[in-house]
């Protein structure tokens, strides 16, 4: 029972921060059906950021959390902009290409990041110094920690804002009748254009804060470390419907469960034979399960509304 | 005197391909009327609807807005001028909901930008609530105020009519384009959406009509103009244009 409890804490925990991510792919996919594989890469770009910006401030003396608070305001930003350049320069040419050009031009553009990262803050990997107070608070036999209070709480409010502005705001109806009917949507006006740059760097904004909860999380950054964690956010997203943002939400936190609990079970399942090493696995896994049996998702319409 | 003419339509050709889908069209339509258009299937009606709404660009020829040259011009250039449409198949955004569809409509009249879309200060929030008043009217003006908070998809198929004449008006047009708003309606439907475009033309918004409902458009129309293979074939009041031998053969075929 503890080690369920615990499983379940760390699984909403690593499940937030899927979701936060799983919410780019959802939000760009439903406007333009692109699925944008650099995403996980601007992620990438967000922890890296923080990162330059905690090292320069740390001999300044400054309290810690106003360290990583700084590094998350310069990450944003920036991962912002990464993500208007992105649109604006490799997918908006592309706009009435075939589907498969933007496609394969993501792909392209996640190992342009991948490299150019390379390039500036090399291939070692970076700590993440230890500056958010490290103590746990126990909870029903299982422990959290300060950080991952932080991660749950920082990406339910971001979710919780997200939601208020796709619903209530002029610049969510944009968005949503754009997604819908973009060709109609500018016959009342809205410019498409706009709507599809301020969506990508929404999504870059939350990027960057995932990013900034990874490399806190796990003590670490390295330059490809977006690949995988794209790909499992993908994977939510599309368990949960891609294109649609409770989906997104729903999606990364089942997805985080799944796998801490396939990490903390597998090994006693299998008699030690597979450890928890295979955590990976379960996520690829669902995607294949949520492919035969579902392919629009959990919260999907199951028949395409694109003509 | 006032010009009286509202739109002028001058010598425009479209074709796709080998295709000629309008040859030297030329119409002229006046402030108030209700301009109908007609003609077979293929005419050419939907791509002249398209060329004025910006979505095609004219091969040649020019149209103008109130002596503005608009040709070649981006569909959003079109909805602040002051021209709206409707659509043969509805196009809709089924997942949003009546008065969110209409909203949507107001935002070629919004003053504050999209960032101001975020940031919501006092005077974009005084005219946020103002665009959902204003929505709200439409609905009643259309008469479906009551499923304003229903998905446009559950709305039946009249009432998803109304709502896209609802989300055109809008925009605040001074020209309606309509593409075929009767078609699949019963008698009492057609004869209601007759009522309701009267009513829009005495409240001072000129109407072009594509229609196939011929007692509708004889009824309703004060000129027309009959398209064929992409040429204007005929055009006038409409007893002139019924008894036309030209328009008859298109209609029934010539021997």
């Amino acid at each position: 029972m503890e080690i369920f409890l615990q499983q379940l804490v760390n699984g909403i925990v690593l499940g937030s921060i899927y979701s936060l991510v799983a919410l780019g792919y959802t939000l760009v996919y439903g406007i333009m059906g692109l699925i944008n594989f650099a995403h996980g890469d601007v992620v990438m770009i967000g922890a890296m950021v923080t990162l330059t910006v905690i090292r320069l401030l740390s001999g300044s003396g400054l309290p810690g959390p106003l360290v990583v608070l700084c590094g998350l305001g310069a990450a944003i930003p920036f991962c912002m902009m990464t993500g208007y350049l992105m649109e604006r320069i490799a997918y908006r040419p592309l706009r009435n290409a075939p589907r498969l050009a933007p496609l394969i031009t993501a792909i392209g553009v996640s190992i342009l990041l991948q490299n150019v990262a390379m390039l500036i803050w090399g291939r070692e990997y970076l700590s993440f110094p230890q500056l958010l107070p490290a103590h746990a608070f126990p909870f029903l036999g299982a422990s959290i920690s300060f950080i991952q209070i932080l991660i749950v709480a920082g990406s339910g409010i971001m979710m919780a804002c997200l939601s208020i502005l796709i619903r209530k705001t002029r610049l969510g109806n944009a968005m949503r009748a754009a997604s819908q009917n973009a060709e109609v949507a500018t016959l009342m006006g809205v410019e498409v254009n706009s709507v599809i740059s301020i969506t990508f760097m929404l999504g870059s904004a939350l990027a960057a804060v995932a990013g900034m909860m990874v490399s806190a999380y796990y003590g670490i950054a390295h330059y490809d470390m977006g690949f995988l964690l794209g790909l499992k956010a993908f994977t939510a997203a599309v368990l949960g419907g891609i294109g649609n943002m409770e989906g997104a939400m729903l999606g990364g936190l089942l997805l985080g469960i799944i796998e801490s609990m396939g990490a903390g079970y597998l090994g006693t399942l299998t008699n030690g034979a597979m450890g928890s090493n295979y955590q990976d696995v379960f996520a690829f896994f669902v995607l294949i399960l949520v492919l035969i049996f579902r392919p629009s998702g959990l919260l999907g319409e199951r028949v395409g509304e694109r003509p | 005197m006032p010009d009286a003419r509202l739109l002028e339509i001058e010598n425009v050709s479209k074709h796709f391909g080998g295709i000629l889908a309008l040859t030297d069209v030329s119409l002229s339509i006046e402030k108030g009327e209700i301009y109908a258009l007609i003609g077979p299937n293929g005419a050419g009606k939907t791509t002249l609807f398209n060329v004025i709404t910006g979505i095609y660009k004219p091969d040649s020829g020019s149209f103008r807005m109130e002596g503005i040259d608009l040709s070649g011009k981006k569909p959003s250039m079109m909805a602040k001028s002051g021209i709206a449409r409707t659509f043969q198949n509805i196009r809709l955004f089924s997942n949003m909901t009546a008065l969110e569809n209409v909203m949507t409509g107001r935002h070629c009249r919004s003053k504050s930008g999209i960032i101001g879309a975020i940031f919501r200060n006092g005077n974009n929030r005084t005219e946020e609530i103002e665009t959902e008043e204003k929505a709200m009217h439409l609905l009643d003006y259309v008469g479906i105020r009551k499923h304003a908070d229903m998905l446009a998809k559950n709305l039946s198929y009249g009432d998803q009519r109304r709502l896209e004449i609802a989300r055109a008006l809008a925009t605040e047009p001074k020209l309606l384009a309509l593409d075929e708003p009767a078609a699949g309606m019963n008698h009492s439907e057609t004869d209601s959406l007759k009522g309701l475009l009267e009513r829009i033309r005495s409240d001072g918004i000129t109407i072009l009509l594509i229609e196939h409902d011929m007692k509708l458009v004889m009824n309703l129309c004060d000129r027309l103009a009959v398209l064929d293979f992409g040429k204007k074939i005929a055009e006038g009041k409409p007893g002139d244009v019924s008894s036309n031998p030209l328009v008859i053969e298109a209609y029934l075929g010539g021997s």
